[in-house]
């Protein structure tokens, strides 16, 4: 990796102050950006490490009942949470324990790999994505492969998540890399279904709109029956093609809805 | 009761304790006061030529000692091959030269193109950067079949085109082959693809390279199975350097496959620019130049035939197979698909005419060359496959159909010139029966069935030839080096011995092994018996561990260095106890005089060898130290039967191991765990090349699964545990253990069986798929479901 300088601020408002220097970066879990600098696909001047703010880390439940997470919360932690047991059983799935004692939420959300699993758990959930200045809905936020609503030095805070019902989610993995070939996030709330899909488009993580119709109406795998999603517009690879992504994303999405819990 | 020490005893394997604490010493943890860092720019581009490569601004950063490219290069040799094929009109094989730094043109993505070295690793790598290449890009060819058409792309413009050779095996029994299979009662052709691999090793490829100025002496360390061999091929051909003026140390060695018997242009370089800058000069590969740097494996593309007469009997096999050879020709790899491939296709079987006709490509791709098995998996996964398509076409069981075909005769000639010693293929099949519980199989069956998963099994058999090689065949074979073995058995005053072998473990266990032989014969502790092995100057002139031959040939040599010993102290012993030689026997670490209750303990005899007031000086020099060079007589041949169960989940292609059992004949085995350790990788490594391992280009020469990101490798929870089984050991008739080899089998035998498994699973559920090509990887098993 190229030389960079290091900061570990201990306030949300120091780490933004840190942020607003040349060629400054957030620095999570580094799960994703030290693999990037070692490669020296990237080169920031200064990496400011979130690790070490107190007010970032941690799970509580909010007064409306939603799930607040801190934006430095690793997956070890959500994994290991029992108030949301469809976020928590996402979170235990995503690489292996290194990964999870390290990784955090707010890097694999600002990250929004098209594979990863957070943001389908954020969609599916229409979450509320918080930063240092505002509230961004989950809907709003991602717009595709590794693009998010995120100014520059824009730092998520915490994401809060409104518990359902029952939710699941299933993840069919890429071979290699174990992330998400396609993972379908399924949650039914009182006042409807939400289901989000990850992995499988070349838009990044979407909304199966059909499928929540249908699942609103009648919360069963057979609901599901005879819906597809459009195999144009989906990822096609050395792992899979359009057509199986497309297929699998309705396999996936009966099997969170069987498992919903 | 099993034993506790010696020969057949499951001695815990000493070398781990280090391996296993962090006190291991791998060439990486090797640092050479004032060593300097090369760091190479390798093409990004498949195919190209070099217009210009301006390091001037490179050359200006810091740290910044020498840039090295071609120029530098202009007056040593090119990288040597170790073998010769004569091709099928008794024409040498196409040998384009393979420069330490691409000369003119770059032939693949990976091609080292500079060596910048500089004082820090960084800096090497900051100046690289800077370097201005200017590479005019050419078409690519990566396909090998599109490679021999006429107008292809020449990967070298030197030779007349893209075939390396085109082999026939055996040419004169071409004739006879084509007439059994226009006259058979059946014929079955099955066209598959071998897939190519990554090796992958836990350890990276490290060299470095020291020069003593005061003695004139170079030094190479290197993660190497074969120190000497690496000696030789880059003392004499590409330096230039005699071999008393080199030393090779390869310390321990973090696991090889194969890929670390060769030598590389990297090794060259550093020790080439040790001496150039006065300075050690060290290298350590990143795992993402590991996959564009050492070589691949496997990647043969074959049509093969299997004609049977109205009884089933096998009566002639005919294969055409397409051997990719990358970019150049690496160590060993003309041998591979030639004589480590035609020479195993007659199986377990006895068919009375065979024709193996093997083409090797040049293509713009990293060079391919021996990996685990080496030409053996590619002869029994075609085969293998190819009978289970032949039973299933006949509608006869395929064990059946096996078992009614196999040699059971020894020793049995081959029509592709080897001859088995031993085996007994019945009784290896026998034990697969019971050790896989087939007769439960039905049951396990209709349990999946109720989980609404398909269920398949697969049965194969294997055989291969292992213990290379004798030297006199190999060399009219094509070898351009011999292929004993040798140790030195030195024993000191106090009785402990040391054994310096030419054989290097890379994770066998060696250092374990070994000593249990000793102890046998002598009838001492393990732990009197240290190994000492991996250094050229300490260890004798060694061909090293590759093709499962370490215990077969090196074992053998240290066996008969052993026996020099033991004659030798039988002599000093009659002296001590006033007897005649031929009446002392050696028991339990005690000479004693036949008949008699006169005794000398080991230990007395030896410091008696060092101490010698009381020694027969004049029949008998003082001393204990015996060298023995042992050339092998023949092949070893370890066969046995594979049976692997799945389970394949019908919405998304994903198969599952249920089941593995691995019935071998390894002949006679010194240690159970290790050779159950050896099985069980192997057949890691054979499951991880049946669903999930791959090497995939883009047309273009892109490496696409360049990273563990796309190249998915086996890990723990693919794999079921095994059952494995050694119990039926013929030994070998022609070694002095009678030992066969066991390295290379679990990763040839299996991945037949996993493939046959899966078209099992799919037939019973009504599918006319016949054959999946690996890796079996759920959208491939998915798309055949659905095609
Ligand atoms: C072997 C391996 C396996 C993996 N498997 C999976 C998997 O199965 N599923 C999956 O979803 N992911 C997987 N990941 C990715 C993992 O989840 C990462 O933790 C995640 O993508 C990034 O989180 P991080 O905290 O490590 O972020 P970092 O790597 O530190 O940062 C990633 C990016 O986010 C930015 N960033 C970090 N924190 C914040 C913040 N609070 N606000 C704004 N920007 C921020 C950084 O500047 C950087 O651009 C895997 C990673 C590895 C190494």
């Amino acid at each position: 990796m190229y030389a960079f300088e290091f900061e570990k601020p201990a306030t949300i408002a120091d780490a933004v102050a840190a942020l607003g220097g040349e060629e400054a970066q957030a620095l999570g879990g580094g799960q994703t950006l030290i693999p990037t600098l070692k490669q020296r696909l990237a080169q920031p001047g200064t990496l400011v490490s979130l690790k070490g703010i107190p007010e970032m880390a941690g799970i509580c439940v909010a007064d409306d009942g939603a799930l607040a997470v801190g934006g430095a919360t690793t997956h070890a932690t959500v994994a290991a949470s029992t108030e949301y047991p469809g976020l928590a059983g996402l979170a235990s799935h995503i690489g292996d324990p290194a990964v999870r004692n390290r990784g955090t939420i707010g890097g694999s959300l600002a990250n929004n790999d098209p594979a990863a699993c957070y943001p389908a758990a954020a969609l599916g959930s229409g979450a509320t994505i918080k930063t240092n200045t505002r509230e961004i809905a989950a809907d709003d936020y991602f717009q595709g492969m590794f693009t998010t609503a995120l100014e520059d030095g824009e730092i998520i805070t915490e994401v809060r998540f409104p518990v359902p019902e029952v939710s699941n989610y299933q993840k069919f993995v890429q071979p290699a890399s174990r992330f998400a070939l396609v993972g379908v996030f399924v949650a039914k709330y009182a006042d409807g279904v939400r289901v989000a899909v990850t992995g499988a488009s070349e838009d990044g993580v979407f909304r199966w709109s059909e499928a929540e119709a249908a699942l609103s109406a009648n919360f069963a795998p057979e609901a599901i029956e005879g819906l597809s999603v459009d195999a144009d517009g989906m990822i096609g690879d050395i792992h899979g093609s359009k057509a199986y992504r497309a297929h699998l994303v309705g396999v996936m999405t009966k099997r969170a809805v069987a498992a919903a819990s | 009761m099993p034993k506790d020490s010696g020969i057949g005893a499951s001695s815990k394997r000493r070398e781990d304790v280090r391996f296993l604490t962090g006190a291991g010493n791998y060439t990486d943890d090797i640092n050479v006061n004032g060593q300097a860092y090369v760091h190479f720019l390798r093409s990004d581009i498949a195919h190209g030529t070099i217009n210009k490569i301006d390091t001037s601004a490179a050359a200006a950063m810091p740290g910044v000692i020498k840039i090295f490219t071609a120029e530098d290069f202009a007056a040593v040799g090119g990288v040597p091959c170790g073998w010769q094929v004569t091709d099928k009109h008794g024409n040498p094989m196409q040998e384009p030269k393979h420069p330490v730094l691409a000369e003119g043109k770059v032939r693949y993505v990976g091609e080292m193109i500079a060596g910048v070295v500089a004082e820090t690793a960084e800096q090497a790598r900051d100046a690289a950067e800077a370097i201005e290449l200017d590479i005019a890009e050419l078409p690519a060819v990566v396909d090998m079949k599109a490679a021999v058409q006429d107008g292809a792309p020449k990967v070298h413009d030197d030779l007349p085109s893209n075939l390396c050779y085109d082999w026939g095996f055996v040419e004169e029994n071409k004739g006879a082959v084509d007439e059994a299979i226009a006259n058979a009662a059946h014929v079955t052709t099955l066209e598959l693809v071998n897939n190519r691999l990554v090796a992958n090793p836990m350890e990276p490829r490290v060299a470095i390279g020291d020069f003593a100025r005061g003695t004139g002496d170079s030094t190479l360390y290197t993660t190497s199975q074969n120190p000497h061999v690496i000696r030789l091929l880059m003392g004499a051909f590409v330096l230039g350097i005699p071999e008393h003026k080199l030393r090779v140390i390869a310390p321990d060695v973090g696991g090889g496959f194969g890929t670390k018997i060769f030598h590389y242009a990297e090794e060259a370089f550093v020790t080439f620019a040790a001496k150039a800058i006065n300075r050690a000069v060290k290298w350590t590969s990143s795992r993402s130049e590991a996959f564009i740097s050492d070589a691949h494996g496997r990647d043969h593309v074959t049509k093969i035939d299997l004609a049977l007469d109205a009884d089933n009997n096998f009566t002639a096999i005919r294969t055409e197979t397409y051997a990719n050879m990358g970019a150049y020709l690496s160590t060993f790899a003309p041998s591979v698909p030639t004589w480590l491939h035609g020479t195993l296709m007659a199986g377990n079987y006895k068919t009375p005419v065979i024709y193996v006709n093997v083409k090797a490509v040049f293509t713009n791709t990293v060079p391919v060359d021996a990996y685990r098995g080496a030409g053996r998996p590619e002869a029994t996964y075609q085969l293998e496959r190819l009978i289970d398509k032949a039973a299933r076409e006949l509608g006869v069981d395929p064990i059946a159909l096996r078992r009614q075909n196999f040699v059971t005769e020894f020793p049995y000639e081959t029509p592709v010139a080897v001859a088995y010693d031993t085996g007994d293929y019945n009784a290896t099949m026998d034990t697969l029966e019971q050790i896989a519980d087939l007769s439960g199989f039905e049951a396990r069956l209709a349990e999946s069935k109720a989980k609404g998963k398909l269920r398949g099994l697969g049965v194969n058999c294997y055989i291969e030839a292992c213990g290379i090689a004798p030297s006199n065949l190999v060399g009219q074979l094509g070898a351009r080096a011999g292929l004993y073995e040798s140790a030195t058995v030195r024993v000191n005053a106090t009785g402990g011995l040391v054994v310096m072998t030419g054989s290097h473990s890379h994770g066998q266990g060696h250092e374990t092994a070994f000593p249990q032989v000793i102890a046998e014969m002598i009838g001492i502790d393990e732990s009197m018996v240290e190994i000492v092995h991996g250094d050229t100057a300490n260890t004798p002139m060694g061909m090293g561990t590759y093709g499962s031959r370490s215990l077969a040939v090196g074992g053998s040599a240290m066996v008969r260095a052993t026996e020099k010993i033991i004659n030798k102290t039988k002599k000093i012993a009659a002296h001590l106890l006033e007897a005649a030689e031929a009446d002392i026997e050696l028991k339990d670490g005690q000479f004693s005089v036949a008949g008699t209750d006169k005794s000398v303990a080991w230990g007395d005899v030896t410091l008696a060898a060092y101490v010698p007031h009381n020694y027969p000086l004049e029949d008998i020099e003082p001393g204990l130290e015996e060298t023995a060079f042992y050339d092998p007589s023949n092949f070893t041949y370890p066969a046995g039967a594979y049976a692997c169960e799945v389970e394949v989940d019908p919405d998304t292609g994903k198969v599952t191991i249920e089941r593995f059992s691995a019935a071998d004949d390894f002949g006679n085995v010194v240690n159970p765990m290790i050779v159950s350790g050896q099985v069980h990788g192997g057949i890691a490594q054979g499951v991880g090349q049946a669903l999930l391992e791959g090497v995939v280009y883009d047309e273009n020469g892109q490496l696409l699964s360049a990273s563990y990101m796309d190249y998915a490798m086996p890990r723990a929870d693919d794999l079921p545990f095994y059952a494995v089984d050694h119990s039926n050991g013929t030994p070998c008739t022609h070694n002095p253990l009678g030992v066969k080899g066991c390295g290379e089998a679990g990763a040839i035998g299996s991945p037949p069986a996993v493939v046959n498994a899966v078209v099992d699973a799919l037939q019973r559920n009504g599918s006319n798929v016949t054959h999946i090509d690996m890796p079996l990887s759920p959208s491939r098993v998915w798309d055949a479901m659905n095609s």
